[in-house]
């Protein structure tokens, strides 16, 4: 009989060109998603050389990082900003001039590109997705071996459907059990951080697996393998199941008729073998995870939140030392303080993250008859404009703007300080983003890593809280 | 692509672990839709204070680094977001090698795509470089990738590994997608055996 073989191998050998004899492999490349921030060198690439995109429609482009999130936004040319309209109007006119599949600013299908992938049906299981973004990791939860690349290699892409790389290594993280009650993907993926660190996963493709897994849905396994590259490996995956292809049925990019049934065979071919064999396994109990907040400069800096702050001088390598209490005095934090201690002055609920119709539910649900504290400035920004629509036909954007959250259009927002929406130095947010690194968010600016159930909760609060506490008071 | 040159020049030590791309070029500068000029703002938010003026005691602005060619850096250099713009902004500053004992995997390749070797050391060459990087003007060492050897300013030489594709294209300074448009008639063949196996893949419309 055959060797068992993982998911990773399976879609790495069924899109194997060629390997030449140092190892190095030509790997087809089936869909690449676009963005303005990491092409407009590569288009400059394909028109000096005089290369045309070889296969225009596996590409998807639509602007998000740089796009403002002001509600009522208008087009393009009312960007004040010069470098970032220069740069959108450039995407678009690289879009047309290359004749690709093009979402602009507008229509209500735009949004960030790991939010309408999937939401377009544009992403499937067992297909190769890559996009000039490292958060691409996140289209592994429907099964794509998915990750991010650099602009050489998306001019690479567009020039020859393919990409040069080496195997990764197999990695599986099995989460038993089943979660607590307001224990969400974003803390079981925090805490999955903070077990293996950021440099984990490294040279690894990580497979999740487990009961909490299984249970979850896409949504919340598009959290968890969003935060993959946090963990520093590329991709994520999960094995397809029933709830994926219930997922894409009837998505506007997925396949219909007879060829539906066609895909679904050959999906349900995608999960691991029985004892295929993994480089790296490591195991959770989903039972004994808390509600998780970053403290500190790196995805790795997670605690509970009933913990304090860790002290350095508890730490014994020096230079690990030297960094925990660099990031204690960037922070502007204390050893030894209570993590709900912790003063917020923004709030910002969205990113590729924890934007869709789920977070935007679950942070609803409990700004739902509170109000932002007096100090807090609070955002909300949803992953698509069809996430934007649905939130608006459930009722969510009431509750927030009730309550005194920001409403606004889909975008990255402040995720990452380029469009407007930042902190100011000294600021600290609780954000549902995935990065809390120096800067990531402004220059100056603090983030604290949170689920959108605890980013809300802060909100209401103004300081960083254990969102059982409300959910408790409410229920007497 | 230009082709790499043995280097003989100063190192620069950055000893923190995990210097992310954020740190090596903040998210606003890439509003840029060129690859050069970034070098100005290379590690800008510790570089600079607010009003613009250099912090001192960084280390590319003390007088000894200012034209460093090398860095020596903690581990896992280069993690987070997938920016080409970082390897732009270290390569547009002038730095043509890191040294460290790991690099995040996504700035590994794009490094390599710009020119710039990135040299994986063990925690205690990497150790002892940091040293020598720390005696400044003082201390030249050595990058031989043909040899594949460091040469540190007391003459010790220290072998490194190097993929032997990734080293030819530095070396020939040549370009991945003609060297991959070789491979066109497998690339083709792919493509017609996926049309039969796949067909949901064709032609999918937004
Ligand atoms: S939301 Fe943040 S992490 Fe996600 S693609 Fe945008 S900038 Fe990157």
């Amino acid at each position: 009989m055959a060797e068992p073989k993982t998911m990773f191998d399976k879609i790495w050998d069924s899109h194997l060109v060629e390997e030449k004899d140092d190892g190095t492999c030509i790997i087809y490349i089936d869909r690449q998603i676009i963005h303005e921030i990491t092409s407009a060198q590569a288009f400059d690439g394909l028109r000096d050389a005089g290369r045309k995109p070889r296969d225009p429609g596996a590409n998807l482009l639509v602007p998000d990082h740089n796009v403002p999130t002001t509600p009522g936004r208008g087009g393009i040319d009312e960007i004040e900003n010069e470098d970032s309209r220069v740069q959108l109007e450039v995407f678009d006119r690289n879009a047309k001039e290359f004749g690709l599949p093009y979402i602009p600013i507008n229509d209500v299908r735009q949004g960030i590109v790991h939010v309408i992938g999937p939401e377009q049906g544009f992403t499937q299981p067992g297909l190769t997705l890559v996009c000039g973004d490292s958060h691409t990791a996140t289209h592994g939860a429907l099964g794509a071996l998915a990750f991010g690349i650099g602009t050489s290699e998306v001019e690479h892409v567009l020039a020859t459907q393919t990409l040069l790389q080496k195997p990764s290594k197999n990695m599986r993280i099995t989460v038993n059990g089943t979660p607590r009650e307001c224990v969400t993907a974003k803390d079981i993926i925090l805490a999955i951080i903070g077990k293996i660190g950021t440099a984990g996963g490294t040279g690894c493709v990580i497979e999740y697996a487990g009961e909490a897994i299984e249970n979850m849905s896409i949504e919340g396994r598009m959290t968890v393998c969003n935060m993959t590259i946090e963990g520093g490996a590329r991709a994520g995956l999960v094995a397809p199941d029933e709830k994926t292809f219930e997922y894409l049925k009837g998505r506007p990019m997925a396949p219909k008729g007879a060829a539906w049934e066609q895909a679904v065979e050959y999906w349900k071919t995608l999960r691991s073998d029985p004892g295929a064999k993994y480089d790296i396994e490591v195991e959770l109990d989903a039972s004994e995870i808390e509600p998780y907040v970053s403290w500190g400069t790196s995805p790795e800096m997670v605690a509970p939140i009933g913990s304090v702050v860790p002290n350095p001088a508890d730490i014994a390598d020096e230079a690990k030392r030297s960094t925990v209490e660099g990031a204690l005095k960037y922070m502007g934090i204390e050893a030894g303080m209570k993590l709900t201690d912790i003063h917020v002055d923004k709030v910002f609920i969205g990113s590729c993250t924890n934007s869709r119709i789920e977070d935007m539910r679950a942070a609803a649900a409990v700004a739902k008859g509170r109000k932002v504290a007096d100090s807090v400035y609070a955002m909300v920004v949803p992953g698509s404009g069809l996430v934007k629509e649905q939130a608006e036909a459930e009722g969510l954007d009431k509750i927030f703007v009730e309550a005194g959250f920001d409403w606004r259009e889909p975008g990255c927002s402040m995720c990452l300080g380029m469009n407007g929406d930042m902190l100011q130095p000294g600021e600290r947010s609780a954000s549902t983003s995935n990065r809390n690194f120096q800067g990531r968010q402004g220059p100056g600016g603090r983030t604290h890593l949170v689920s959108p159930a605890m980013a809300a909760a802060a909100a209401v609060t103004g300081h960083l809280t254990d969102v059982r506490e409300l959910t408790a008071e409410a229920a007497e | 692509m230009e082709k790499f040159e043995n280097i003989s020049g100063v190192a620069a030590p950055m000893p923190d672990h995990n210097i992310d791309t954020d740190r090596i070029i903040p998210a606003r500068f890439l509003k840029t839709i060129k690859r050069t000029g970034l070098g100005v703002n290379l590690f800008n938010d510790i570089r600079y204070k607010d009003d613009g003026s250099e912090v001192e005691d960084f280390v590319l602005n003390q007088p000894a680094y200012r034209k460093a060619e090398v860095l020596v850096a903690g581990d896992n250099f280069g993690c987070g977001s997938s920016r080409e713009h970082a390897p732009w902004a270290l390569k547009d500053f002038g730095i043509k090698c890191v040294i460290s004992t790991s690099f995040a995997d996504i700035f590994f390749n794009n490094s390599f795509k710009n020119g710039l070797l990135l040299i994986r050391v063990t925690p205690a060459q990497r150790d002892a470089l940091l040293e020598d990087a720390k005696k400044g003007a003082n201390a030249r060492i050595g990058i031989d990738l043909e040899n594949q050897k460091i040469i540190r300013p007391d003459g010790e030489e220290i072998d490194f590994e190097v993929d032997p594709f990734r080293k030819h294209c530095l070396l020939e300074g040549l370009d991945d997608i003609g060297i991959t448009l070789q491979s066109e008639d497998k690339i083709s063949s792919y493509e017609d055996k996926r049309k039969s196996q796949m067909p949901w893949l064709q032609g999918a419309q937004l």
